[in-house]
C-alpha cells in the first residue's frame, strides 16, 4: 500500500487527543440539546456542531494563562479552554455551581480561572473587549495572548472595524478568530456582506491575515500555533478566518428551514470529527480506539448532566448580589 | 484650602490618583494635548503616552477595550468628551460594563469611571449639550456622579476612580472655569451623601450639577422676599441620598427638584415620586420641556430652566 499523502508529520497521539476534545464538545451540546427538550435548559442554546475543529484548533493552542473572548455560540470554546463541563451544564441549567452560579447561563458563560472572559449576548461586542484585555496586558508587560473568537455576522459591526483598528495601532497582543459557519443568525451571511471577506477586510486595517479550512483541525492548529507564536513575540495583532458550517440551526428549537436538506446532508460528509477519524484510521488507529473516544465522552457528558441536574436553583437572594458595592440593591432596590 | 478651578480640580485628582496607583491609566481622543477643554493639560508630560492615552475617534473601542483592561486588573478612566458622543458606545456601558459581574456571577469587576461631559455650552446645539444623567441612573450596575462644585471634582473623581464599580461621571462644561475652595491634602468625597448648600425652613430644593448653582441664586433672590429655601446638592443620582432629601423634605413640608435635564422621564420624577410615596407632601418637578437644544441663543435660551422660573415656581408652590 502506498504511504498516505495527508499522514506526513502528523503526529498520531496529538491528533487522537483533539479527536477527543471535539467529541467532548459535541457530546456536551448533544447533552445541552437533551436538556432543551427536556426544558431544564431553561433559555435560548446556540450549538456549535459542525464547528467543532476551530475551538479544538485555536483554544487547544493557547496556554491556560492566555485570555479568551467567546460569543453567544461558545459552548466549545469555553470547554476548550478548560472549563468544566458539569460547571457548564450547571450553569445552562441556572443552578448552583455553575460557572457564573446560575446567572448568566449559556450566552454568558465565563470562567476566569481558566481565562475565559465571557460569552456574549451581543454580536461582535466582545471584539473591542478582547483588545481592551490585550491592551491591560501590554501595560502590565505581561506575555498572555488574547484570542477572540466572533461569528462572520460581526464582521458587519461597528466594533469589528474599531476593535482591529484599535489593537493594530496599539500593537496589542491580541488573535482575531472569524469563525465562519456561512450563517448570520438565519441569513446566509453572503448576502448580506459586500466586499472580499473577512481577511480582506483585517488586511485592510493592516492586520496579517490567514484563511483556513476550519473543519480541518490540524490545518486550523497550525495556523493557529503560529499566530500565537508570533503575537507572543511582540508581532502585533493577527487575524484567522476559519471557514466551517453550522450542522444545526441558530437555536437549539430553529430547524433551520431556510437551507435545502442535500447541502445539510452534503456538509455533514465533511465535519470535522468525522474528518479527523479517517485520518486516525489510516494512520491505523483502530475502530475500537476510535469509538473509545466518542464514548468516553458521552459518558462525560452522562455524567456530568446527571449531576448539574440534581444541583439546586440560586436563591432569590441572589438578584441582588454583584450587582455593584456602591448603591447595592441588596441595601435597598428602589 | 486654595482657591481652584472646577478643572484643574479634576485635574489634581487624576494626577494624584495615577501618582498613587500605577495600574490607573485615562484613555481618550486627544489626551495628549490636554483633551478638549483642557482637563488633561499636562498629565501625558508626567505620566507618558501609555497611561495618558490618545484614542481613535471610536467610541465604542475607547468604552469596550476600557471595559476589558478593567476586567483584566487595570483601572482606566475613560474620556467620552461628551455625553452625546458616549451613546455611540451605550452598548458597551449599559450591556457589557454594567452587567459583567453580575451575569458572571461576580467573578470579576469592572473598575472603571466614564467621564461624560454635560449640559449646555454657548450655542453648542442638539448634539453637544445633553443631559442624560437619567438615563445611567436607570441602570442596575452603574454608579451616577454629578459634581456642582470644585471641591467636589476633586473629592468625587477620586473616589470613583478608587470604586471598583463601573463610574458614569458627569462634568458640566459650563462649570470649568468656575473656581472655589477645595481642601488641601486628601480629599475624597463619598457617593450617596448628598450636600445642603444653604439650609432653610420654608421648601427643599434639590439639584446637582451646573443647575445647583442657579438653584442658589434663585434662593437668595427669594430670601430677599422672606422665603427660606433649603437647597441641596445632590452630587450623586445612584446612589442618592434619601436619608438627607426626605429628612430635609418632612422639615420643609415641601419638595422640588430641578435639573437642566427634560423634564419628562427626568430623576426629579424618581426624587419628586419618592417623597409623595413616603412623606406624602406636595412635590414639584422643574426641568427643560422636552425639546432638542437649539442654536440660535433664543432657541438656546427657550429650553433653559433660569432662576426666574425657580423662583417662580417657589411662589408658586407656597403660595407667596
Amino acid at each position: 500500500m502506498p504511504p498516505d499523502a495527508r499522514l506526513r508529520n502528523i503526529d498520531v497521539a496529538h491528533l487522537r487527543d483533539r479527536h477527543r476534545l471535539m467529541w467532548r464538545i459535541r457530546a456536551l451540546e448533544q447533552a445541552a440539546l437533551r436538556g432543551l427538550e427536556a426544558k431544564v435548559v431553561l433559555g435560548a442554546i446556540h450549538p456549535s456542531i459542525g464547528q467543532e475543529a476551530v475551538a479544538a484548533g485555536v483554544v487547544g493552542s493557547l496556554r491556560r494563562d492566555d485570555i479568551l473572548l467567546s460569543t453567544h455560540r461558545g459552548h466549545g470554546h469555553t470547554l476548550a479552554k478548560g472549563a468544566s463541563s458539569e460547571a457548564m451544564l450547571r450553569e445552562l441549567f441556572g443552578r448552583v455551581g455553575g460557572n457564573c452560579g446560575g446567572k448568566g447561563g449559556s450566552m454568558h458563560i465565563a470562567d476566569f480561572e481558566v481565562g475565559m472572559l465571557g460569552a456574549n449576548g451581543v454580536v461582535g461586542a466582545n471584539i473591542v473587549i478582547a483588545a481592551g484585555a490585550a491592551h491591560a496586558i501590554k501595560l502590565k508587560r505581561e506575555d498572555k495572548v488574547v484570542c477572540c473568537i466572533f461569528g462572520d455576522g460581526a464582521i458587519n459591526r461597528g466594533p469589528f472595524l474599531e476593535g482591529l483598528n484599535w489593537a493594530a495601532v496599539f500593537g496589542l497582543p491580541v488573535l482575531f478568530v472569524c469563525e465562519d459557519n456561512g450563517f448570520a443568525a438565519t441569513t446566509r451571511t453572503a448576502s448580506v456582506t459586500a466586499g472580499a471577506g473577512p481577511a480582506a477586510r483585517a488586511r485592510a486595517i493592516g492586520l496579517p491575515a490567514e484563511e483556513v479550512d476550519g473543519n480541518d483541525v490540524l490545518a486550523v492548529e497550525t495556523t493557529a500555533r503560529a499566530m500565537i507564536d508570533a503575537i507572543r513575540q511582540g508581532g502585533g495583532p493577527r487575524f484567522l478566518h476559519a471557514r466551517t458550517y453550522r450542522l444545526t440551526g441558530h437555536t437549539g428549537v430553529d430547524t433551520a428551514p431556510y437551507r435545502p436538506a442535500e447541502e445539510v446532508a452534503a456538509r455533514r460528509l465533511e465535519e470535522p470529527i468525522l474528518r479527523a477519524a479517517e485520518l486516525l484510521r489510516a494512520a491505523g488507529v483502530s475502530e475500537v480506539e476510535i469509538a473509545a473516544d466518542r464514548l468516553a465522552a458521552e459518558n462525560e457528558m452522562a455524567a456530568a448532566y446527571d449531576a448539574a441536574i440534581t444541583a439546586a436553583y440560586p436563591g432569590a437572594d441572589e438578584a441582588y448580589r454583584d450587582v455593584q458595592d456602591i448603591g447595592s440593591p441588596a441595601e435597598g432596590a428602589f | 484650602m486654595a482657591i481652584i478651578s472646577y478643572m484643574d480640580a479634576a485635574r489634581a485628582a487624576l494626577a494624584e490618583e495615577m501618582r498613587r496607583d500605577p495600574l490607573v491609566w485615562a484613555v481618550g481622543e486627544d489626551l495628549g494635548r490636554g483633551g478638549v477643554f483642557g482637563q488633561y493639560r499636562g498629565l501625558q508630560e508626567e505620566f507618558g503616552p501609555e497611561r495618558i492615552s490618545d484614542a481613535p475617534i471610536s467610541e465604542a473601542a475607547i468604552l469596550g477595550a476600557s471595559v476589558g483592561a478593567a476586567m483584566m486588573g487595570t483601572r482606566p478612566v475613560v474620556e467620552m468628551r461628551f455625553s452625546d458622543f458616549a451613546l455611540c458606545a451605550v452598548d458597551e456601558l449599559v450591556n457589557q460594563a454594567a452587567k459583567a459581574r453580575f451575569m458572571f456571577g461576580g467573578q470579576t469587576r469592572v473598575p472603571m469611571v466614564v467621564r461624560e461631559p454635560i449640559g449646555m455650552w454657548r450655542s453648542s446645539a442638539a448634539q453637544h449639550s445633553q443631559s442624560l444623567e437619567s438615563w445611567y441612573a436607570h441602570i442596575p450596575g452603574l454608579v451616577v456622579a454629578c459634581p456642582a462644585t470644585p471641591a467636589d471634582n476633586k473629592g468625587m473623581l477620586k473616589s470613583a476612580i478608587r470604586a471598583d464599580d463601573p463610574v458614569v461621571y458627569m462634568e458640566h462644561k459650563n462649570l470649568w472655569p468656575m473656581e472655589g475652595e477645595v481642601p488641601d491634602g486628601e480629599h475624597l468625597v463619598p457617593f450617596g451623601v448628598a450636600r445642603v448648600a444653604q439650609p432653610g425652613k420654608d421648601l427643599t430644593l434639590v439639584s446637582w450639577s451646573a443647575q445647583l448653582h442657579v438653584c442658589l441664586r434663585a434662593a437668595e433672590t427669594l430670601a430677599g422676599l422672606g422665603i427660606d429655601v433649603e437647597v441641596i446638592d445632590l452630587r450623586t443620582l445612584w446612589p442618592w441620598d434619601q436619608e438627607t432629601v426626605l429628612g430635609s423634605a418632612a422639615r420643609t413640608g415641601r419638595l422640588m427638584v430641578a435639573h437642566e435635564a427634560v423634564q419628562v422621564g427626568g430623576f426629579g420624577a424618581e426624587i419628586a415620586a419618592v417623597a409623595a410615596e413616603r412623606l406624602r407632601i406636595p412635590v414639584r418637578r422643574l426641568g427643560a420641556p422636552r425639546a432638542p437644544i437649539g442654536y440660535a441663543p433664543p432657541v438656546e435660551d427657550a429650553v433653559r430652566v433660569t432662576e426666574t422660573m425657580t423662583v417662580a415656581a417657589v411662589r408658586d408652590m407656597l403660595g407667596r
